[in-house]
């Protein structure tokens, strides 16, 4: 077996970066959304006109995005400290890309289904 | 006092165990390593490393009561008994409390822990203002002794790739030397997603260090200086 030779993957930082930024996007989000509740939205019309203009269902989207980029450097921070059979780690790593495509695609379907 | 101490001698014990022992010691001003050394009059199969006994060279480090530290600089009297000595966790035992530090050695060598400049040697020293040498202090006092890395889960998962926290904050010692001229290849060097980026800022090893020193905080530096330099 070749040994990888850890220097040279410069993407440490770029993902690092991604992190905290993601998180921040998350952060205005979940604020916005605590805005909303605490103006009293209460019931399906109520919310359905909040997720009805092009801007929410776009910040939606964005914050959706960012939890998911966000989920897939935990997640394969995970898989780097516990996961080591190259099998094991390619199969964990290639089920959780797929997963969060999959939520990509729902999300689009829910925030324009409505 | 009472003591648990961990044993292990590969060439005749099938697995390791814990040893109890009762030593007639009052504790006073005593440290850990004078227990230590009347320990290893009662029975000397027991193996330990210690050398300056003042907390200066490191050797003396294991894991007191849960928490690394280094026997020699160890009040007796704060110690809650029985107490449980072990090996520094995450490397090798070589035998009972004396750890195979290799790869703790390999980590730190791999940040090139040497100035790197250059220019031709001055007549007489490469000279720093007060305020160059201000940035070292808190960076160049730590002694290796390995106790805050050691302390690192992600060490303990990634012994190989993650520089621990002890390396980490040797690189940023040089980083931080207005003498080295090697900062951009040294952060190059640390870049990829383990040597530095398997620190989670859960800072045990400022918890343990006994140099009072701030790995997690010279790991921030590093982490701010190449985000600095991407703009």
């Amino acid at each position: 077996m070749v040994d990888r030779i850890v220097v040279g993957a410069h993407y440490g930082l770029r993902d690092w970066l991604a992190q905290r930024i993601t998180a921040a996007v998350m952060v205005v989000y979940t604020l916005f959304m605590a805005g909303c509740l605490l103006k009293a939205t209460a019931g399906y019309a109520a919310w359905k006109e909040v997720f009805a203009g092009q801007g929410v269902k776009t910040f939606t989207l964005l914050f959706l995005l960012c939890l998911f980029y966000h989920a897939w450097i935990g997640m394969r921070d995970i898989a780097m400290d516990y996961l080591k059979p190259t099998a094991v780690r390619l199969s964990f790593h290639v089920l959780v890309i797929l997963a969060l495509m999959v939520y990509t695609i729902w999300s689009v379907q829910i925030l324009w289904g409505v | 006092m009472k003591f648990r101490v961990y044993r292990y001698n590969p060439d005749v014990d099938a697995k390791p165990y814990m040893k109890e022992y009762d030593l007639d010691i009052d504790p006073g001003n005593k440290m850990l390593l004078d227990a230590l050394v009347m320990l290893k009059e009662l029975d000397d199969s027991l193996s330990v490393r210690k050398s300056c006994r003042e907390g200066v060279c490191g050797s003396d480090a294991m894991n007191i009561n849960g928490r690394n530290g280094l026997a020699c600089i160890t009040p007796l009297a704060s110690l809650k008994e029985p107490v449980e000595l072990r090996p520094l966790p995450g490397l090798p035992v070589i035998r009972d409390l004396v750890v195979d530090m290799t790869q703790f050695f390999k980590q730190y060598h791999s940040i090139k822990p040497y100035l790197i400049n250059n220019d031709p040697p001055p007549e007489t020293e490469r000279l720093q203002s007060p305020a160059q040498r201000e940035h070292l202090n808190g960076l160049y006092e730590c002694i290796l002794c390995g106790c805050c890395t050691t302390a690192c889960p992600s060490f303990w998962w990634n012994p190989d790739k993650f520089v621990g926290p002890s390396g980490l904050l040797q690189a940023y010692r040089f980083i931080a030397d207005s003498r080295d001229q090697a900062t951009s290849e040294r952060l190059d060097d640390l870049e990829d997603p383990y040597r530095l980026f398997r620190c989670h800022t859960i800072m045990n090893c400022v918890d343990v260090c006994p140099k009072e020193l701030n790995p997690t905080e010279a790991i921030g530096h590093i982490k701010d200086l190449m985000t600095k330099r991407l703009a």
